[in-house]
């Protein structure tokens, strides 16, 4: 793999820090007037998707990382591994729980989600923006209540509990925007 | 007086921290070619000036810094640098101070190094130890393992200190630790300080000015201990401007001398973000 010197430093690139593979989210030039000059970045972990900060000598290097995202759709969960198939290579890859995480209370199969793989590996799956689910259990919706912006739990068939409006009954199929977990609509 | 030097000379700054760009002149018969520096300041030949009597100088020039590119940095920039015989640095700072209330910048005052450094990090600048500073600086993000007791300063001054200043307004910081003197004299106190001062206007550092070291003998160990540096950084060797030393040797009136960053005056008067925004052709549009 290369290795990228600190003046080749820009957002997006993936580097290995602490042997984890990271995106580069931002760069800064900092140097005092005689003295030494730095740079200071700020990186996503691509493991943990935590944003750290770390200070280089300007001209070293990193080694880059072999950092891939690709779209996969998701195919089933044997209750530990989460499987996946690229449907161009007809390619599996089975994601474990660490990189699967938030993402699994979305699936419950067919959904096109982006893999990040690392070596090969998944490392992080990201669930479609949108996902239509049905709701299992909530309580009886108030007829005509559109206007008072109240709320209610609602559990959907893939386990997750989302706030719907009061108005929602139990058995309908509604979206919801993965990125917030917030309700959006019923689904037409 | 106003004075106007060369921006190419045969010699160059050898400060390892600061890297001169080089160009080479063809002589007309093509038979050989030099290498030639773009100033990175017009210190060396203001000083020659000094030393064969000018009286007081001033100039507005541009200055060249190979690599320095961000948001405070393009690598060709103009400074106004002036130098006053008889002044020590606190004279400076004094007259700095009067050009910028007519500028509208008001300075809030004036704080050691020292103390600036000890109430950001609780260390004593002058006499902490180099263990002591990488283990801040590890904690405050440096990846680099670095044992360099200026290299770990500059780091804790820049990411620990400056953005306590972004809450002072207008400062002079003076008295900087012997590490850092680059051109300017040493205290006789023990440890001894560096007669420089930085202006900071809200964490940006604005002009660097020096109470200047006259003796040549000295100057050439610091500009050898330099290239030791240079060398040690896997840095190219520069020539020692040996015509500077010579001029040294023949006297530097005691002076005080201030480069200030115009480029960042401006950022500063205009509130821009990025230096960019007070150049027509930044670097890469250049």
């Amino acid at each position: 793999m290369a290795t990228f010197s600190t003046n080749e430093f820009k957002t997006g690139l993936k580097v290995m820090l602490e042997n984890d593979p990271c995106a580069i989210v931002e760069n800064e030039y900092v140097k005092p007037g005689k003295g030494q000059a730095f740079n200071r970045v700020k990186l996503r972990n691509l493991k943990t998707g935590r944003v750290i900060e770390r200070t280089f000598k300007s001209g070293d290097t990193l080694e880059g990382a072999d950092v891939l995202d690709i779209e996969v759709q998701y195919l089933y969960s044997d209750g530990e591994l989460w499987h996946f198939m690229d449907q161009t290579s007809y390619e599996q890859y089975a994601a474990d729980e660490k990189a699967t995480g938030d993402a699994a209370q979305w699936l419950k199969g067919e959904e096109i989600c982006t893999a990040t793989l690392w070596n090969g590996v998944p490392i992080s799956i990201s669930p479609p923006n949108f996902v239509t689910l049905q709701i299992t259990d909530t309580d009886p919706g108030v007829r005509g209540d559109t206007a008072t912006g109240g709320n209610k739990p609602a559990t959907l068939e893939t386990g997750a509990v989302v706030k719907v409006p009061l108005f929602i009954e139990n058995g309908e199929i509604i979206k919801i925007d993965t990125r917030t977990g917030e309700y959006v609509s019923r689904a037409a | 007086m106003e004075v106007e030097t060369p921006v190419l000379s045969q010699a160059s700054v050898t400060d390892p921290h600061i890297q001169s760009l080089e160009t080479r002149l063809h002589l007309s018969d093509c038979s050989s070619s030099n290498v030639l520096y773009l100033q990175t300041s017009p210190e060396f030949h203001m000083k020659r000036l000094l030393c064969a009597g000018s009286g007081p100088i001033y100039q507005i020039s541009r200055v060249f810094r190979n690599g320095e590119s961000g948001r405070f940095h393009n690598p060709e920039f103009t400074l106004l640098e002036w130098y006053r015989p008889g002044y020590d640095h606190y004279d400076l700072m004094d007259e700095l101070g009067e050009l910028l209330a007519g500028l509208g910048l008001v300075v809030n005052g004036r704080i050691p190094y020292a103390d600036v450094f000890m109430d950001a990090t609780g260390l004593d600048p002058h006499s902490v130890t180099v263990k002591a500073l990488g283990k801040l600086a590890r904690e405050r993000g440096l990846a680099s393992d670095n044992k360099d007791r200026c290299e770990l300063l500059d780091f804790i001054f820049s990411h620990c200190v400056v953005p306590e200043l972004e809450t002072k307004g207008i400062v002079f910081i003076y008295d900087f630790p012997e590490p850092q003197a680059a051109l300017a004299k040493l205290t006789d106190s023990c440890p001894a300080r560096a007669e420089r001062f930085e202006l900071f206007v809200y964490g940006i550092e604005v002009a660097n000015g020096f109470h200047e070291l006259c003796d040549a003998e000295e100057q050439l160990m610091r500009f050898e201990g330099d290239l030791q540096r240079r060398s040690e950084a896997g840095k190219k060797p520069c020539p020692v401007d040996m015509n500077l030393i010579a001029a040294l040797k023949s006297g530097l009136p005691p002076c005080a001398g201030v480069a200030v960053g115009i480029d960042r005056l401006l950022m500063v008067l205009n509130d821009a973000r990025h230096i960019d925004d007070v150049i027509a052709f930044p670097v890469d549009r250049a």
